[in-house]
């Protein structure tokens, strides 16, 4: 009995770990949306064939032998791209034993947040069925102006998660990083630009050159006042050399200005701004540079006083002036992504607010919020070739009515239960019948 | 001030410690100063001063017309004057000749948007510790303080309220630290100078209760009871014996001093003041309805209920609301079993739904939290129609408040609490186009002006900004 059971469970396991393999399907009759800014698509189809995009739009031709999906009318989209949040870090947010979002460890830019990844958290289960299907994992909350080095996921429930590991450097500025810093912001731009400087020095000397920086093995001497650890001085070669991209989590205006003029001593950096809820006020300076922006989407109170400029206008205003705007660092469920890209399309119709249209409110959820990953060769919109992440929805996938009813990622279709999916069955009648709900499953 | 009623404490505590009746008796017969007040308190020390502003006689013609108790009419006309609602009908409706008349073909009506949990005010914008005055977490019972004594009236996010959200009227909480937490204040989203300005006229109070997590974790790490489950129960059993006691003795006319912590617990077994409970767990729940059983109260409503779909029925029994997000789960070990069908399932088990914020961004999007669990109960077999779903922010938080019979639906004779949307409000893409409190107009998108700003606002650089 013991054995047998024993054995059913490995062979659960197994049928559980094994990665699916990706089905060729066609999806029909549908209203395709690309993901690239552009209008919706009536009476699409969308082709996946060995878990990439082969076609997508009109008039597109269904291959003979395929699995055919006749969409009725629904909406099919990529999937979802959130860039910054800390799903996966944490089970439950407020349970410290399963929270891996809040490092007290001597080390800071060299932490690599991968490892730290649970990828069956049901958080991220629970994003998969809302259509979320890429993510930039980041952490919020460090003892350290460096907050680690983040890392790009897919929400796949292989087991495998992981589709960049250290693929951006986290920094807090503004009033988190004068905290961590010691107290005041001109502590934090000490300690940033001090860093930079040992990082360039270590670079100079022929360290943290390797595929992991951290890890070179030969290790040149440091000058004698190095504050950094050697392993966070090493990490931080790629971002003053330009190779990982630095995200600055800034809010006030000056704070945004401040870290744009960090390239005048650094050429190198590769700037992402995230929050920015003042943004809007140096918009042109932020195009001027070239320097994209994953927003805090809704933010329109003064919450600390490095907000008291936030409207809800801002996306809007920061995309009129040529900024490339992605949605992200909401804090909040990564499912309430479409909710708030909805919001921005309904700001176009409030006198003197400033919105998106619906293409681009799609697109900064998914195509842009890529394109500043850097992956939107890889994900992001339905363009052939790219990883065939699609969403089918049962209407407009901004309206807050509507859901996800299937996904896909990299072409293989994803079970959308989850521990929310199996109560609500449970207890679609609350009370108990012949046996205790503790046999309902 | 302040050592002349600690010495009439003590002359108190004398006279109960003294064994003889003919003492008793002839004590009686002359209540000392003390003794009077506590028998003949007055019970509305700090009353509303809350005037409706003038407005003008208004028709909106042409809407959908959503009212708040279910109903809805299609190329609606809704009149209101004076501050009230006249009359709500169709199409054939007559529209005297003095109203104005406001075009809302295509556009929606619905009350003004009620929120039953917020902590606007004692928990305001910049939330800066300095402002943080929602927990008084010195005490595990603290039913002694209100949350008006808190409430700073020029927090920004009553701007945002109204301006987005389309709220009218809010019932500010203190917070969830303590068993008791205290008591709460319901408002009208009005700008004033003072709390008494914003004070809803004749709202009962509220007492705040908490179950779980946040009180054992907050008095139990600070060495003290309650640090488990039990223990919350044990002290709150303990505070309604007291309260028990205390009530029996003033029916008795037998009452010696005041308590200002036993008259908000008494007030609740009076049935004046309404048990607004923050619980999450199903088992928590049910244990806490006996609790009332016990003693001789009513829980009018659980908030956050993050499960109160498991126990639909026995909230239905009890004529207990579950005041609930649409979909928050996950954030704390208690809320692990939320699910977004929490009010699909509630609703067709016939319990009581309110949607709440807890949230000072969430109460500018009440609307689309239950558009969000329309969606997901129709998702689930569970077909709601829109104009019931709209009975969760309006006449639903109403009754859970004890105002249903001044606003919360358009029905002749109610204020004229009403918003105009520039479309059908559970879809994202709608906001409010107007939004009158009494029926007097405080925000107009098409009028910049129309839009308060409040006084830490002024001279910064978001000034009269859109929000």
């Amino acid at each position: 009995m013991s054995l047998r059971r024993t054995l059913l469970g490995a062979a659960a396991l197994i049928a559980f770990a094994t990665p699916a393999v990706a089905q060729d399907v066609a999806i029909t009759n549908a209203t395709v949306v690309i993901g690239d800014g552009s209008a919706p698509i009536q009476n699409g189809t969308v082709v996946l064939r060995g878990g990439k995009v082969v076609a997508a739009g009109a008039g597109v031709a269904v291959p003979a032998g395929v699995r055919t999906i006749d969409a009725g009318g629904k909406w099919v989209t990529p999937g979802l791209v959130v860039a910054v949040t800390d799903i996966g870090l944490f089970d439950v947010e407020a349970v410290n034993e399963s929270n891996d979002s809040d490092s007290k460890s001597p080390f800071n830019a060299a932490l690599d947040l991968s490892p730290a990844i649970n990828p069956l958290a049901q958080h991220i289960a629970v994003s998969r069925a809302g259509g979320v299907t890429r993510a930039a994992v980041a952490p919020i909350g460090t003892g350290a102006i460096f907050g680690g080095q983040g890392a790009i996921i897919d929400l796949a429930s292989d087991g495998q998660p992981i589709t960049q590991a250290r693929a951006f450097q986290y920094v807090e500025l503004g009033e988190a990083g004068a905290r961590a810093a010691g107290g005041s912001r001109a502590a934090a731009h000490a300690v940033l630009r001090n860093a930079f400087m040992e990082a360039r020095e270590l670079a100079r000397r022929g360290g943290g050159q390797g595929a992991d920086p951290r890890l070179q093995d030969a290790a040149p001497e440091r000058p004698g006042d190095a504050l950094l650890t050697r392993f966070d001085a090493a990490a931080l070669v790629p971002v003053v050399t330009g190779r990982q991209p630095l995200y600055v989590r800034a809010e006030r205006a000056a704070d945004i200005r401040m870290a744009l003029a960090l390239k005048a001593d650094f050429p190198a950096l590769k700037l992402v701004i995230v929050g920015a809820s003042e943004g809007w006020m140096v918009a042109r300076e932020l195009a001027a540079a070239g320097v994209p922006v994953l927003a805090k989407p809704l933010n329109d109170l003064p919450a600390s006083f490095e907000q008291l400029a936030a409207t809800q206008s801002n996306v809007g205003r920061m995309a009129a002036a040529g900024v490339r705007v992605g949605l992200g660092a909401f804090g909040d469920q990564p499912r309430y992504a479409p909710q708030y890209a909805g919001n921005l399309v309904s700001l176009t119709r409030v006198p003197g607010a400033s919105g998106l249209t619906w293409g681009q409110a799609f697109a900064a959820i998914s195509s842009v919020p890529a394109a500043i990953l850097g992956m939107d060769s890889r994900f992001g919109s339905l363009k052939p070739g790219l990883a065939g992440d699609v969403v089918i929805w049962d209407g407009d996938p901004l309206e807050t009515t509507s859901g996800a009813v299937q996904v896909f990622i990299d072409g293989v279709e994803q079970s959308l239960e989850n521990h929310q999916t199996k109560l609500r069955d449970r207890y679609k009648v609350p009370t108990e019948g012949a046996l205790p709900k503790a046999y309902d499953w | 001030m302040r050592a002349r009623s600690l010495i009439a404490g003590a002359a108190a505590l004398a006279l109960l410690a003294t064994p003889g009746m003919a003492e008793k008796k002839k004590k009686e017969a002359e209540p000392s100063p003390a003794v009077k007040a506590a028998r003949e308190f007055n019970k509305d020390p700090y009353p509303s001063t809350y005037k409706p502003y003038p407005g003008e006689a208004t028709a909106l013609v042409g809407a959908t017309v959503f009212d708040g108790a279910g109903g809805r009419i299609d190329n609606g006309t809704v009149l209101f004057a004076d501050g009230k609602v006249v009359a709500v009908g169709g199409a054939d409706l007559a529209i005297p000749a003095n109203y104005r008349r406001i075009d809302a073909a295509g556009k929606f009506v619905t009350p003004g948007i009620i929120d039953i949990h917020s902590h606007l005010g004692d928990y305001p914008s910049p939330s800066v510790d300095a402002h943080s005055d929602g927990n008084e977490a010195t005490a595990p019972t603290t039913p002694d303080v209100w949350a008006e004594h808190s409430i700073w009236p020029q927090d920004p996010g009553f701007s945002r309220a109204l301006a987005n959200g389309g709220i009218t009227a809010l019932q500010i909480l203190p917070g969830s630290a303590n068993l008791v937490g205290g008591r709460s204040v319901t408002l009208k989203n009005v700008y004033a100078r003072t709390i008494q300005g914003m004070k809803f006229p004749g709202a009962p109070y509220g007492l705040k209760m908490a179950c779980g997590e946040n009180p054992k974790r907050v008095y139990g790490s600070k060495g003290r009871m309650p640090s488990t489950r039990m223990g919350n129960m044990a002290v709150n059993r303990a505070t309604w014996i007291k309260a028990k006691e205390y009530k029996a003795k003033r029916d008795a006319g037998k009452l010696e001093s005041r308590d200002l912590a036993m008259e908000s617990m008494a007030g609740v077994l009076d049935g004046e003041i309404l048990i607004q409970n923050h619980c999450y767990r199903a088992d928590e729940m049910a244990l806490v309805l006996d609790m009332a059983k016990e003693f001789g109260y009513k829980v009018t409503a659980f908030h956050h209920a993050t499960e109160a779909y498991k126990i639909g029925d026995l909230l239905k029994a009890s004529g207990t609301c579950s005041a609930i997000w649409a979909d928050w789960w996950g954030f704390k070990m208690e809320s692990y079993d939320g699910i977004p069908e929490n009010a699909g399932i509630l609703y067709k088990t016939g319990a009581c739904v309110v949607i709440h914020s807890d949230d000072e961004n969430g109460i500018q999007r009440l609307n689309q939290e239950a558009a969000k669990a329309q969606g997901d109960a129709r998702r689930a077999g569970i077909d709601i129609p829109d104009a019931e779903v709209i009975r969760w922010l309006t006449l639903n938080p109403a009754t859970a408040m004890g105002i249903d019979k001044q606003t919360g639906s358009l029905a002749a004779g109610k204020m004229a609490d009403v918003v105009l949307w520039n479309g059908n409000p559970l879809s994202v893409y709608s906001r409010p186009d107007k939004v009158w409190v009494d029926g007097a107009l405080l925000f107009d998108a098409a009028d910049r002006k129309r839009r308060p700003v409040s006084d830490f606002e002024l001279g910064q650089v978001g000034e009269g900004d859109v929000k």
